[in-house]
Order: structure tokens, then C-alpha cells, then sequence
């Protein structure tokens, strides 16, 4: 698939019409897989295989603002990019995107907890993995260690693509909020212990606010020093858990459940459970909606019907009449 | 003289010193080890290589208090925070977060010497642990470190089920002297199967010709910044896992009743708000902010330090970045070629 891309690339970039692609290159491990913008001369650089999990809809913003680029996107890829145009944080003129064949990514990390250490090299043979290490070669089954977000894959339709290169497969299994409806089942108490065991972790690095789609902002509240709540560290660890409630709210109805927080997030908080209990609610109450769906959408949260559902304590308590 | 202790014992031993000091260990908490107080409740995990947070936070941690001011009537109460006075033990150093400390000393032990880092090192008993299975992203053999033979006031080794220790210093002594005696061939063993691991790992040879103060201006005017930087989120998960970055804010919290604290946090050179000033900032672009902190690792500090870069090959930036960029790329990409 990746030659079929290359040769495509040259051909759209021989006509002058655009910057640069915004794809990936390979770097160092086996598992590298670096964002960059390609041009012509660079492309021999540009990668797409299994190991280009990164959401790369992100980078249009700054790269797409004054110039013509190509964009490689995935399916799930796709759903962050067109929830962006309608914010108008990327204009849709600017970008030709090529939707990527996908059929769910590997995640290193997955890999290496599962045992496997040294990792020199892998291939794919099918759906097994033969990784050679400096302890010899390992074998493990694809499916096993496939990103978190390819197992709650949204399909394989590109929803954005000018055209697509490459087969996909719907890599997703069982119930995608099985653990949020664990999580809902728990006592307030069980289900406060375990958010604060998780989010006691956080280094408050930002990487799942720099690599979340959704938090488009030019300057965040929690980088501007004349917000009033810049902080670099929580004074206390109820600061530090409500950063990441507060994040949660501030994309509610816009988060297209890409995954990217928790992929990026170095301790292996899963931030996304948090996202995905909001849109939960959302569905239930206002009906299933997928955010970036398409274009122009408007998302329950800001769209109004008499007949919406009002879920507030107000209403169950008998007030508002 | 070297000394031994079943695993099967190491509770016991964990036990006793924490009964007398703190003890701080690699501890799994939600699927991540990170250094971290033990307890007899405590997941112990020794056998983890790279812990999440290196452990400098043991020495300089994330967030401390420096002072505490209120405001009564017309006078302040000043109250600073107190330095350290108790020991504490840190168990299962590896060899680069252990180098990591000794860079650590050149900055916080400098004229003017920061106190509550200089009362931490006065205090804490460094446990290093040679790494019996190094991994691909592990590259200290470029600074000469040996993670065979880690230094720290003790040394030790794991084999099968004992754990060999060979104290260092009169600490260290102090810490393992009642241990019964163990014998050194076991050890030599694992160091020679170890050196032959380190002689494979595949980033062995980065070539840091030319990265000094001599090539200051060559190196910051190098063009291949602007692409190294494009794929940079701007996060500080680069700066917060790693051992030797060490910059610091300071930065005041509303205590109420007219109280102050103050207190200093890490800052990453990698957040478009680092030491900001009243005209602005000076590294407007996350290229400008991406470059500072190679530039320091690799050229500025060891301008300064007889050569001593600040990178310990830890690899924990490899592992780590959410898009895969860091200093190895730096290293190879504005490095002198093999066929220059």
C-alpha cells in the first residue's frame, strides 16, 4: 500500500498544486512513527504501515491555514478532521485528502508490557507478528496488541476522503462502553478510588491536551498566565484530578472518541473512559450522534428542541415549571 | 566485600530499613511503576527497567514548598519551608537515572547551593541495580556509563532468586553490613552476560563529534531544526520522564487569610509559557523551544562541564513521546555522518 501512496503523492505533487503531504517517516525503533510535512523531494522518507497509529488530523490546522497540503488520513482519522472543519479550525478547500487503507494499528507499548524486551524488529506475516529482540526471536498474535482505539474502530468508511488508496477492516470487538458500564455500576465511592488511583499519576505533561483534536484552542486557559488558573503543577491532587474533568467537559459533544489522549498519555491513564462516559450520556439522552460524523453537524449540546430531554437535578426535582 | 539476600527475604529486609527511614523502591500503582514510598502493601516490581518517572524526583521533586508568607495587619510572617533532616533510602537506581544524579549535582550543588536538593543527597542512600536485560531504546554505553556495574552508595545484582550487594561508600556500608556474606563469582558472571547484551544494543554508536561549545553557533544555526521540530505536540512528557532535564518554575498559591505559598514546580522548556518574562518570550516558536532543550543537553551543558553531556541514554524519550521524536533523532540528524 505504501508504494501505491508514494506514486499517487508524485503525481499530485509534480502538479505544483500543494505544499506537502502530511504523513509519517520511520525513526529509530521499530515502532517509531514521526508526523511530518513531505514534499516532493523528501518523499522517498514517507512510511504507512501498521505502527502509523497518531491521529494526524491535528496538523492541518497550522498546516493547511495559508497553503494547499495532502493529508493521509485513516478512517477514524477522518471523523476529528471534519469535526475541525466545522469548528473552522482547518478549511476543507486547503486539504486533498487521501483516505489510507486500515486494518487496525500496533501499539509498542502493548507489545512490551506484554513481556516482549529488546525489540529489534517486526514483520507480519497474516495476523502473527515475528519480532526479532536481542533475546531472541518472539512470536504474538496481531490482534493482541492492537492499539485500545482500534478495538472500539469506528468502521471503514473514510468520511472525508477526496479519494482512497488501500483496503480497511472494522478491527472493533464486543461493547465499546463495557467499561464505562462497568465503571456506572460501580458506588459513587469504588468509582471515585478508582479515578483518583488513576489520575494520582498524571505528570500534568499535556500530552493528551497537545494531541487531542478537540483542544484546538491557540492558547489554553491552563497556559495563559493572565487566566488566573495557569498552573504547571496542581497545588493539590483535587486540582490535579479536576484538569482532566474539566478537559473532558470543555470537548463534550465534540470529541469524536479518537483515542489519542490515551495513546499519548505516558502513564496509561485511560482519559478516554471519561470522554466516552459523556458521550454515553449523550446518546441516551438525546439520541446516538458521532461526533464529526460529517460536516457542519450540529452536536446535541449546542442545538436545541423543545422536545430535548433536560437531565438536570432542577427537573428530577420538580423545578423549571 | 559482597553480600547476599534471598528475594524471598527482601520483605523482611525492605521491612526493617523502612522502620527507621523512608524507603522509595520502583511500585506498581495502575499498571505503571514509578518510584514511589513502600509499604508492606507495596507491588514491588525490581524486575521493571524503566520506571515512568526517572527517579530524580526522589532528590528533586515534581512540586515542593519553598516558603510561606501571611499578612497580619501591617507585617509579614515569613515562614520558609524546612529542609530534610530525616534518611531515606531509594532502592533499584539504574545506572543512567544513578549517572543522572551526578549531573544533577553540578547544577543544584553550585554556588549558590539549593538547599533542599543538597539536604536530599545528604540524606538519601542510593541502591542502584545493575539491568540485567536492556532494552533496544537503551543507549547509556555512549556516555560511558556501564549498566553492568551502576554506581551509588550500593550496588546490586539480581540473580534468579538472590539479590547481590556490594556497598560503595560508608552509607551504603551502613545500610547492608548485617547482611550475610555472598560470593562474588555469581556477580561476575552476570556482569560479563550483561556486557555482552550491551555490545548488541542497536544505538551504541552515536557519533557526538561536534557537539561542544566549539560548534555552538554551527549546531543553533543548523537548518534541520525546523523539521526536526514539526511533528512536536509542544507536551512536556520529554522533559517529565527525563532524568536530567531539571528546569523549575516558581509560582505562588492562594492559601487564604492573606497567606502565600510559594512553591517551585518542574517546567519544561517545551511549554509556550517557559520563563515567560514581562516583554514576552524569547522562543516564540516550539522550533525555538524544541532546539533549547537539545541544544542544552547536548552543547550548552557540556560547554559548561568539561564536555559532560546531559542526556544519560536512558531512552525513556524514546519510549515515551506520543509522535516519536527525540534525541537520538537530534544526535544522528545535525550529527557528523559516518561518511563525512
Amino acid at each position: 500500500m505504501q508504494e501505491m501512496i508514494v506514486n499517487r503523492l508524485r503525481e499530485l505533487l509534480a502538479s505544483g498544486d500543494y505544499a506537502g503531504v502530511i504523513g509519517w517517516s520511520k525513526g529509530e525503533t521499530p515502532f517509531d512513527r514521526t508526523p511530518g510535512l513531505f514534499t516532493e523531494k523528501d518523499l522517498d522518507r514517507l512510511c504507512y504501515d501498521s505502527f502509523c497509529g497518531s491521529n494526524l488530523s491535528k496538523y492541518l490546522i497550522a498546516n493547511a491555514k495559508d497553503k494547499k497540503v495532502i493529508a493521509l488520513l485513516k478512517p477514524c482519522d477522518c471523523y476529528s478532521f471534519n469535526q475541525m472543519c466545522t469548528e473552522h479550525r482547518i478549511q476543507r478547500e486547503n486539504v486533498y485528502v487521501i483516505g489510507v487503507g486500515c486494518k487496525g494499528k500496533i501499539d509498542g507499548e502493548k507489545i512490551r508490557n506484554g513481556g516482549i524486551k529488546g525489540i529489534t524488529g517486526v514483520s507480519e506475516e497474516g495476523d502473527l507478528l515475528k519480532i526479532e529482540t536481542l533475546y531472541g526471536e518472539k512470536e504474538i498474535s496481531r490482534k493482541d496488541v492492537l492499539l485500545d482505539k482500534c478495538l472500539s474502530c469506528k468502521g471503514k468508511e473514510h468520511k472525508c476522503a477526496d479519494e482512497v488508496i488501500g483496503e480497511s477492516e472494522d478491527t472493533s470487538v464486543g461493547n465499546k462502553y463495557e467499561l464505562v458500564e462497568k465503571l456506572d455500576a460501580m458506588t459513587p465511592e469504588e468509582r471515585f478510588e478508582f479515578w483518583r488511583g488513576e489520575l494520582s499519576k498524571c505528570i500534568r505533561c499535556n500530552a493528551c491536551r497537545n494531541a487531542c483534536p478537540a483542544c484546538s484552542c491557540i492558547k489554553c486557559v491552563f497556559d495563559n498566565p493572565k487566566s488566573g488558573v495557569e498552573n504547571k503543577a496542581a497545588a493539590d491532587d483535587f486540582e490535579e484530578n479536576l484538569f482532566h474533568i474539566i478537559r473532558a467537559y470543555h470537548v463534550a459533544g465534540r470529541c469524536t472518541d479518537c483515542g489519542e489522549c490515551s495513546r499519548a498519555c505516558p502513564q496509561g491513564i485511560p482519559l478516554h473512559l471519561l470522554n466516552r462516559k459523556i458521550i454515553k450520556d449523550i446518546n441516551e439522552l438525546y439520541g446516538d450522534y458521532q461526533a464529526g460524523e460529517e460536516i457542519g453537524q450540529r452536536h446535541p449540546l449546542t442545538d436545541f428542541t423543545f422536545e430535548d430531554d433536560e437531565p438536570s437535578v432542577v427537573e428530577r426535582r420538580g423545578g423549571g415549571k | 566485600m559482597m553480600k547476599k539476600i534471598s528475594f524471598q527475604d527482601l520483605p523482611r529486609l525492605f521491612r526493617e530499613i523502612s522502620e527507621t527511614q523512608t524507603l522509595i523502591a520502583p511500585i506498581e500503582k495502575c499498571g505503571q511503576v514509578n518510584f514511589g514510598v513502600w509499604t508492606p502493601d507495596s507491588t514491588l516490581r525490581l524486575d521493571a527497567l524503566k520506571t515512568v518517572k526517572s527517579a530524580k524526583g526522589a532528590f528533586f521533586p515534581q512540586v515542593e514548598d519553598i516558603v510561606h508568607f501571611r499578612m497580619k495587619d501591617k507585617t509579614i510572617d515569613i515562614h520558609p519551608a524546612e529542609v530534610l533532616t530525616e534518611d531515606f533510602v531509594i532502592f533499584g537506581v539504574r545506572a543512567c537515572d544513578a549517572r543522572s544524579f551526578e549531573l544533577l549535582d553540578r547544577v543544584f550543588l553550585a554556588d549558590p547551593v539549593d538547599p533542599f536538593y543538597a539536604a536530599r543527597r545528604k540524606h538519601g542512600t542510593v541502591v542502584t541495580l545493575a539491568c540485567n536485560q536492556p532494552e533496544e531504546t537503551c543507549f547509556c554505553t555512549n556516555f560511558g556509563i556501564d549498566a553492568a556495574d551502576p554506581c551509588g552508595d550500593v550496588t546490586a545484582w539480581m540473580d534468579r532468586d538472590t539479590l547481590y550487594l556490594r556497598a560503595n561508600t560508608e552509607k551504603g556500608e551502613a545500610l547492608i553490613s548485617r547482611l550475610e556474606n555472598g560470593e562474588e563469582a555469581p556477580v561476575e558472571d552476570l556482569k560479563k552476560s550483561i556486557g555482552e547484551i550491551l555490545k548488541k544494543l542497536p544505538l551504541n554508536d552515536l557519533n557526538l563529534t561536534g557537539f561542544d561549545g566549539d560548534h555552538l553557533m554551527e549546531k543553533f544555526n543548523d537548518p534541520k531544526w525546523e523539521e526536526l521540530a514539526r511533528g512536536c505536540l509542544g507536551c512536556g512528557t520529554c522533559t517529565f520522564v527525563c532524568p536530567t532535564c531539571q528546569c523549575y518554575d516558581v509560582r505562588d498559591f492562594d492559601a487564604g487569610e492573606n497567606g502565600i505559598q510559594r512553591y517551585r514546580c518542574w517546567d519544561s522548556c517545551m511549554f509556550s509559557d517557559f520563563t515567560l518574562m514581562a516583554h514576552g518570550t524569547n522562543r516564540p516558536t516550539q522550533t525555538e523551544r524544541f532546539r533549547q532543550r537539545f541544544m542544552h543537553k547536548l552543547v550548552y551543558f557540556p560547554a559548561k562541564n568539561e564536555g559532560l553531556y546531559s542526556c544519560v541514554g536512558c531512552g525513556r524519550c524514546l519510549e515515551k513521546c506520543p509522535q516519536s521524536i527525540h534525541i537520538v533523532n537530534v544526535i544522528k540528524s545535525l550529527g557528523v555522518k559516518e561518511d563525512d
